[in-house]
């Protein structure tokens, strides 16, 4: 029971980055059509600032938080403007291509930088696990679901509050008609790249000083984005949020009951079972023919 | 001949009380026609009616809600798309639709594909068989595009073709898919006057040569001058039923039109 | 096009082709640089790769981003049945797999990543688009946690070695492996004629037009009578085949192999290659393949490795940007714009020409 307990303490700090992970994603491939291959290395880019601005710079360790998602929107915003703008209209398997082909540089330029050597990044939170009962986790896990949930909440009301919610929400219902009702269409993707972007590299920020920070560890994490995004319906945002932590559980039990070497499969394994199983449920809208 | 008479006799196509619902709302109610051997049937109505749906339902890229089709005595109601062409109904697209990135010729000749038999391993062995069937085609292809007026454009990428010549080309495409019946959908839009009129002496050939025609159109002029059947749809309802000069002059199909014209005043 | 031009590019197209093979075939032995040798010859292997992913990404349109499991499984399987296996299926005892002539092998690696090929084929008719893409990679990584984790089988990181090399019989002397450098080469050049041949009589048939018209309008090619659905399995299972052999030659030829094969950057890597030499063209990924075969090899000298890999991702943007359809349509679309400027003159024998060709 409490090894039981433990797991579902775990798989609930995972689930809340996963979470932010997915809904960044969701929104982009919702919105825009694009299948984000950037995604993981917008998380390893978030990592990389938290150690740059935290352990290198020796700023404090939520100012460098901040600062993390802020440079994340910041090269989500020039990603969007330099390669996808010129692609306007382009076919889905276009933008796919010129997704990889920045990832894989992306990446490169990771290894270039910093070496293979995995870094750490202090944080200013006690060592001593907390312990509730049979249960015991680190506060800094604590903090991170703490500020991914908050993030969660925060997302839900950007969507469902504010202007550019709603404009966001009709571009993604309607991106020809959101533009005749007077939405900035280049703008709302641009934003709508951003703020994936910053989703995505905060939750690499957030993770960085819970494990390590190094080149390829955003290599599974698009794949793992994407299965959560399927996991919870194109474009849903609360099913991405939902899906994170179904993903997160799957795992966490997984490894822990079944075999840990096959932890990482348990996404992919989810997917094709998920598209096999339900595809119908997960195609957005029946295409017209004629 | 009246068309009374001419329904008596087996019809290529039946439509029995199909019903399309997509998710809560009705496209077709209930539409029950048929088309006689031989003729060109015209299926009309005002936009929304329900005409496109129509086509996809008996063609297999549809599965209606209810109701059921046959050709020539044969339920194809749950049939694939290919296996309803491969029995001989074959359609053509309401925008254009062509192999873009292919030649004429070879668009042609990848519609003749039901004509020929050569699998994957005859391919292969370049067997004697598959270069014979490539050389016949190789004829067919040219003939059909005779038939079109296509031959000149043989060796240009279809992409290139002026619309006209696009929608002629869907034609042919079509055609070499050997069809028993054939069912356009607004293949005259977009064409000026000259167009139409060649392509109106198309479909009378392509009858003449003993192919049923169903016939989706917009354009009245041309509908009333070549159809030997009209049916007219409205509100997914089949509203009137019989050759042209009666269809004009019924009351119910005047009112029809005349709703659509009184909506696009007011908007 | 003229009737005449027609006639000349039939002949000199094929003529070309065989020089060439004539010419890979005798030139780096001639030359005789052992890294040479290896160089070209993990490039044939890639490119025989590129050559099956472009037969599904070029000629079905399907982009298939898992497709170095099919180079890996071939490469597992060929490697396990030449050295025999245990499988422990539950029985008191494990059932035992002898080793198997390595040919056997080879053909057991091909026959095993086509039946793979088929499942995915099956799959791809349920799942499209961004979700086929995303399923694909998903089979690699599922192959590769595989490799990594069924120890007993596949020894997982530790990796299978000492594979035996092809072989060959010769009268009076029975079996002799082949540990040269020269006879892999030699033997991986064959294997890509092959692979090559296959493409394009496939392509120039029925069935070719059939995975075209699939790629170009697919409801289209319903409303004709194809068969899509069967089509792109037969297309998914050759493919599939191929890059199992590839996978085969690459495993009897470094004679290790490691869960490594499945990286996702392999794939991409195939795909780059396809692109830059132009999809849906024959000559596409053996251009694209040994560009991207040897660029590596000529970047060793002067960068580190990161450099490669920033290399390939800016190339692959740059490639989509700039000449989206390839290196070899784009040069074979000024060829013949500069071929039909000198022919201006002779415009009317073009007309009349259009006619009688085709």
């Amino acid at each position: 029971m409490a090894e039981f307990l433990q797991h579902c303490v775990n798989a609930l700090v995972l689930g809340g980055t996963y979470a932010l992970l997915g809904i960044g994603l969701t929104l982009i491939f919702g919105i825009m059509r694009v299948v984000n291959f950037t995604h993981g290395e917008l998380y390893t880019f978030g990592a990389y600032m938290a150690f740059v601005l935290g352990s290198l710079l020796g700023l404090d360790f939520f100012l460098s938080l901040l600062l993390a998602a802020t440079l994340g929107v910041a090269l989500g915003a020039v990603i969007e403007f330099v390669l996808l703008r010129p692609l306007k209209g382009a076919d889905i398997d276009t933008t796919m291509l010129v997704m990889i082909g920045a990832g894989i540089a992306m990446q490169a330029s990771e290894q270039l930088t910093w070496g293979g050597v995995a870094k750490m990044v202090p944080h200013p939170f006690p060592p001593d696990p907390l312990v509730f009962g049979p249960v015991a986790v680190a506060p800094v896990r604590l903090f991170v679901l703490g500020v991914a949930v908050a993030l969660l909440v925060a997302f839900y009301l950007l969507i469902n509050r504010t202007r550019l919610g709603v404009a966001m929400r009709a571009t993604f219902q309607d991106p020809d008609t959101a533009a005749l009702m007077g939405v900035n269409k280049g703008l709302m993707y641009t934003l709508t790249f951003a703020i994936g972007s910053g989703l995505a590299a905060i939750a690499g920020a957030l993770l960085a000083p819970i494990f390590l920070v190094y080149p390829t560890m955003g290599d599974l994490v698009s794949l793992k984005a994407f299965a959560i995004v399927i996991l919870g319906g194109l474009g849903n945002i609360a099913g991405a949020s939902i899906g994170g932590f179904v993903l997160a559980f799957v795992e966490e039990f997984g490894a822990g009951y079944l075999s840990s070497g096959y932890r990482d499969a348990m996404g992919f394994l989810l997917i094709i079972a998920v598209l096999i199983l339900r595809p119908q449920g997960l195609f957005a809208a029946k295409e017209r023919i004629g | 001949m009246s068309a009374a008479l001419e329904l008596e006799a087996a019809p290529a196509l039946e439509v029995r009380e199909v019903a399309v619902h997509f998710s809560g709302l009705v496209a077709i109610a209930s539409m029950s026609f048929r088309v006689p051997e031989g003729r060109i049937v015209s299926l009309i109505g005002p936009n929304g009616a329900g005409k496109t749906t129509a086509f996809n339902v008996i063609t297999g890229f549809l599965r209606p809600t209810k109701g059921s089709v046959l050709f020539r005595g044969t339920d194809i109601t749950r049939l694939t798309p290919d296996r309803i062409a491969a029995l001989g109904v074959v359609r053509t697209f309401q925008r254009t639709s062509i192999f873009a990135g292919c030649t004429v010729f070879d668009n042609v000749l990848t519609a003749m594909h039901l004509q020929g038999k050569a699998e994957t391993w005859a391919a292969l062995l370049r067997l004697p068989s598959a270069r014979r069937e490539t050389e016949r085609q190789h004829v067919a292809v040219r003939e059909i595009l005779e038939f079109v007026g296509l031959t000149h454009r043989a060796d240009e990428l279809a992409s290139n073709l002026a619309y006209g010549e696009q929608r002629l080309l869907g034609i042919a495409i079509a055609l070499a898919a050997s069809p028993k019946l054939i069912l356009f959908d607004e293949p005259a839009a977009g064409l000026n006057p000259s167009e139409t009129e060649e392509f109106m002496a198309v479909v009378k050939r392509i009858r003449d040569r003993g192919v049923t025609v169903l016939l989706v159109e917009h354009d009245m002029r041309m509908v009333m001058s070549i159809s030997d059947l009209v049916v007219v749809l409205n509100h997914g309802r089949i509203i009137a039923e019989g050759p042209p000069e009666a269809i004009q002059s019924n009351p119910d199909v005047i009112r029809a039109y005349l709703g659509q014209g009184v909506k696009r005043a007011q908007a | 096009m003229t009737t005449d031009r027609m006639t000349t590019d039939r002949m000199t197209g094929p003529l070309l082709g065989w020089l060439f093979v004539l010419v890979m075939a005798v030139g780096p032995l001639w030359f005789g640089d052992l890294y040479v040798l290896h160089v070209l010859t993990s490039t044939g292997i890639f490119i025989i790769g590129a050559m099956s992913l472009n037969l599904l990404l070029g000629y079905t349109g399907q982009l298939s981003l898992g497709h170095i499991a099919f180079f890996g499984i071939g490469a597992y399987t060929s490697a396990l049945l030449a050295l025999g296996f245990d499988l422990d299926l539950g029985g008191s005892e494990p059932v035992v797999f002898g080793p198997k002539p390595v040919w056997v092998a080879f053909l057991g690696g091909i026959l095993v990543a086509a039946f793979f090929g088929f499942l995915i084929g099956k799959l791809a008719f349920r799942v499209r688009g961004a979700y086929f893409v995303i399923v694909t990679i998903s089979f690699a990584q599922v192959a590769r946690m595989v490799a990594l984790n069924w120890v007993d089988l596949t020894e997982g990181p530790m990796a299978l070695s000492g594979i035996p090399p092809l072989s060959v019989w010769l009268p009076g002397q029975g079996v002799v492996p082949l540990y040269a450098k020269e006879y892999n080469y030699l033997i991986v050049l064959a294997v890509a004629v092959i692979s090559f041949l296959v493409i394009q009589r496939l392509v120039d048939s029925r069935v070719g037009r059939a995975f075209v018209a699939l790629r170009e309008n697919e409801p289209l090619a319903r409303s004709v009578g194809i068969d899509v659905t069967r089509y792109l399995v037969v297309a998914t299972v050759i493919a599939a085949g191929m890059a199992g052999a590839a996978g085969g030659l690459y495993t009897h030829y470094i004679r290790i192999v490691d869960p490594d094969v499945f990286l996702f950057i392999y794939t991409v890597t195939m795909v780059i290659m396809v692109l830059t030499g132009g999809k849906g063209t024959l000559a596409g990924p053996v251009v694209g393949g040994l560009l991207f075969g040897i660029m590596p090899e000529l970047l060793r000298e002067v960068a580190r490795p990161e450099v490669q890999w920033i290399v390939y991702g800016v190339a692959m943007i740059v490639v989509v940007f700039f000449v989206p359809r390839g290196i070899v349509p784009a040069v074979g679309g000024l060829w013949a714009r500069t071929v039909a400027k000198r022919e201006r003159p002779a415009s009317a024998t073009l007309v009349a020409g259009k006619e009688t060709s085709a």
